[in-house]
């Protein structure tokens, strides 16, 4: 039987092209029809340091990076001893031939710096690598031509240099006599597809949802964010900008939103602490924006450049008193397109920041998804009050038309507590109905869709942000297994759906698994009256579906032991 | 200030007044008749809020109030940014050398020595200039007045409304309950005092930067315009420039160029 599936891993120094081969890779592969996945991680720093991506080539959807390697391409030797034990068994080792490698299944030494020169190009080691792996899986070399001669359109001697580079690492590999397998040929999406990593997906959305204004601050790893608007957000009435703190972010997409704009920044864990107060200030005074939060380890600076889930409870509660914001947290990269948008529909729907989670693992990493049809993509805008002047903005215990700047309508927009005008005033009576006023409104936002397979076990799994993927693996798997679970997920976390709250309420036990020590998100389904418990992992990188298996199993295994005993 | 707004042709609704946090703040809330548009935000961040404001709608008309606790202390990193952006907005920050709403703490203006609750032995850090600050920071419009001369502080603020770019109005408003100046900068013959504040004569020209250093060097409380620089384009100004140049593409455009 021909592969389904290649997972390449590529392990050197920063600088390397580490990177550039995995995604060249990648693209090459989803152009002919492949699904594929990149993941990578970095050190935080510019240059060198050890650095590694991986690249996942599969004839049906990847929903994670994959646990265990095809081939390791190892381009010095601290990156074979690091990565060497995941290596599958009968899997493959391509390394430098500098230094001297073995693998059970078989290593191949290639002088990748020699053939590129030879080639006549020294920087197209990268397609050196690539013509080797492409022997590997007896995957036809036209592929990575068609590819280069797309992408260096016009340059001629670059194009027959790389060209010449795919060969000669072809046949430096072939001379090995080593392969493990051919992969199957690709079955062609038949929706058109876009490649694209998870903050361009959510920035794209964004696009779509009408953003006019977006600052914001470099953090990784959510600057790529802030790249693509300085670049992208130009036109008429659209403002992109870096500003010099977030906490200048916050209060100026408060200031655009009140005069009507749809307002975004993007930061990670420190700018998000440091947006606290701000924040408090958009949910009091009812002004709509969009704040992302692209999660990495924490606290303070913590770890920069990997991944982890551990800012949620800060994310629904940011900020000092009464406040519960609301949160959408995309799953995968498609889903941080329309999580984008359906962060601005309902900051517009119910006036007031909303905060949209995303995480490092997805925000760096590359895959093709169907590309978004604008036609279908359902766009709202907030309810503007065209009246005359002497208007009570903050009138009732509800929701209420909001006047823009420019327009008749002047009232004040305010972080003290205020009454119908917005003047300040702290009567009790007042602070209670506004409390209420703001709390009301959340109502708005839980009817929202969610997911559900075999709705009728009594025994669910329910994943939230980026850990869906390697979930939804380990979850087909024990399906498969004969396991009886049940599965639910949505982005939609704060609120959560009310439905979706009605149907866990009745499960005996809910397994969580999420990135973090505390086991947030099941906690907050316990104070729901959920019975969650939480799979956890803080090591910085995502899930293994192979641990989530087990770990699923082993969790479910012993609450059905319990309820034949009970 | 309300004056110069109704004296425009535009509606008031064109007129968006953003306050800090202390006595300053509750400006936003006095204004009598015709109502601008207000935004009483929190402590510090007057600057940037308005920079949304303004980036948001350019054409709209917008004013800071704020004092020197909120502008200098706690606000004192979003000064700079705004003088670099030169950004199209009039800020007039009251100063009274205290924190009053919180009931007389020392504030960076107060003065070295000083006793306040917060300093019961003396202040023991030197006061701010203010004015000297706003130069070196290129703030491009420096005024500096007198919270009881109404009508020439509302020509010095009607002035930085037209500038095109950061104006700062700074004006002495002493607090007559935790820091009553008022003797000190108008003088008392009676008593002998002289008072400190002193006309700027108009041969004074602001458009030079080491005169404007030179006034504010003369030390006391100087009345007028101290600095004016009109060569520098605002942020607003600099943001069309840049649309006039770059094509803007569609979010569908965008989006395809993603394809393989």
């Amino acid at each position: 039987m021909r592969k389904q599936n290649l997972v390449v891993r590529f392990a050197g120094e920063g600088g390397q092209g580490v990177v550039t081969a995995a995604e060249m890779l990648a693209r090459a592969a989803a152009s002919v029809g492949y699904h594929v996945q990149t993941f990578s991680t970095f050190p935080s720093q510019i240059m060198g340091g050890p650095t590694w991506t991986q690249t996942r080539i599969s004839t049906v959807p990847v929903h994670s990076a994959g646990d265990e390697l095809d081939v390791l391409v190892a381009l010095n030797r601290e990156a074979y001893i690091t990565h060497r034990d995941e290596v599958r068994h009968g899997g493959i080792v391509l390394h430098d031939s500098s230094f001297e490698a073995h693998s059970d299944s078989g290593d191949i030494g290639v002088p990748f710096d020699e053939l590129a020169k030879r080639a006549g190009e020294a920087r197209s080691a990268n397609m050196v690598i690539i013509g080797a792996l492409a022997h590997l899986v007896n995957m036809p070399l036209e592929y990575f031509e068609n590819f280069v001669r797309q992408r260096f359109k016009g340059r001629d001697a670059i194009i027959d240099s790389n060209v010449a580079a795919l060969s000669l690492g072809k046949e430096h590999a072939a001379s090995s006599e080593i392969q493990i397998g051919e992969l199957d040929n690709p079955i062609k999406p038949s929706n058109e597809q876009i490649m694209v990593k998870g903050n361009e997906a959510l920035a794209l959305g964004a696009l779509a949802a009408g953003l006019n204004f977006y600052i914001g601050y470099p953090i990784s790893p959510a600057t790529t964010i802030l790249v693509f608007m300085e670049h992208n957000l130009v036109g008429p009435g659209k403002f992109a900008h870096q500003v010099s703190s977030e906490i200048e972010a916050i209060s100026g997409i408060l200031g655009a939103g009140f005069a009507g704009k749809k307002a975004m920044t993007a930061t990670a864990g420190p700018g998000f602490s440091l947006m606290s107060e701000g924040l408090g200030l958009g949910w009091m005074a009812e002004i709509p924006c969009v704040v992302v939060d692209v999660q990495r380890g924490g606290p303070a600076t913590g770890l920069p450049t990997k991944t982890e889930q551990s800012d949620l409870l800060a994310c629904m509660h940011p900020a000092h008193g009464d406040v519960a914001m609301p949160v959408i947290a995309p799953g995968s990269v498609e889903e941080c397109f329309y999580g984008a948008v359906m962060a601005f529909n309902w900051a517009e729907r119910y006036q007031g920041p909303v905060i949209l989670m995303s995480e490092m693992s997805m925000a760096d990493r590359a895959q093709n998804i169907p590309k978004p049809d604008l036609s279908q993509v359902k766009v709202e805008d907030r309810q503007v009050y065209r009246g005359g002047n002497g208007y009570l903005r903050y009138d009732g215990f509800e929701l209420s038309p909001m006047p823009i700047p420019g327009s008749p309508g002047a009232y004040v927009a305010n972080g003290s507590e205020h009454d119908a005008m917005g003047d300040t005033t702290h009567l009790a009576s007042r602070h209670i109905q506004m409390t209420q006023r703001r709390f009301s409104k959340l109502k708005l936002l839980e009817n929202e869709a969610y997911e559900r397979e075999k709705a009728s076990e009594p025994i669910a799994v329910m994943t939230w942000g980026g850990s869906k993927g390697p979930s939804w693996e380990a979850y087909k798997t024990l399906i498969e297994e004969g396991e009886p679970l049940a599965w639910y997920y949505t982005m939609f976390l704060h609120p959560l759906p009310v439905a979706l709250v009605e149907e866990l309420r009745k499960k005996e036990l809910v397994i969580v698994p999420e990135l973090n020590y505390q086991g947030q998100f099941s906690s907050v389904l316990r104070s729901l009256g959920i019975r969650a418990e939480s799979i956890t992992q803080y090591t910085g990188l995502p899930f293994k579906v192979g641990s989530l298996v087990e770990n699923i199993r082993l969790k479910a295994g012993a609450m059905r032991e319990g309820m034949v005993k009970a | 200030m309300a004056d110069r707004m109704e004296r425009t042709d535009q509606p008031m609704e064109n007129n968006v007044v953003v306050a800090g946090i202390g006595c300053s703040g509750n400006l936003v809330h006095l204004l009598e008749g015709s109502q601008p548009y207000g935004f009483h935000g929190i402590h510090g961040r007057s600057l940037p809020i308005s920079m949304g404001v303004k980036m948001a709608q350019p054409e709209l008309n917008v004013i800071v109030v704020a004092g020197d606790g909120d502008f200098l202390s706690i606000g004192g990193e979003h000064i700079a940014p705004q003088a670099g952006r030169n950004l199209n907005i009039t800020a007039v920050v009251m100063d009274n050398g205290v924190y009053g709403l919180t009931k007389g703490q020392s504030s960076p203006t107060t003065e070295l020595g000083r006793t306040t609750s917060s300093t019961p032995f003396g202040k023991i850090e030197d006061a701010l200039n203010p004015l000297e600050l706003y130069l070196t920071l290129g703030v491009s419009f420096i005024a500096s007045g007198f919270s009881s001369q109404p009508r020439v502080l509302g020509r010095l603020i009607s002035e930085g409304m037209d500038h095109q770019g950061f104006a700062v109005v700074h004006v002495q408003s002493p607090c007559t309950t935790y820091n009553d100046t008022y003797e000190i900068i108008k003088g008392n013959p009676k008593k002998g005092i002289e008072g400190t504040m002193w006309t700027i004569m108009p041969d004074h020209d602001p458009s030079d930067r080491a005169l404007a250093y030179a006034r504010i060097q003369e030390g006391g409380l100087p009345i007028g315009v101290i600095y004016k620089d009109t060569r520098r384009p605002s942020l607003d100004q600099r943001l069309h420039e840049i649309q006039e140049k770059v094509p803007a593409r569609t979010t569908q455009d965008i989006i395809n160029s993603f394809q393989f």
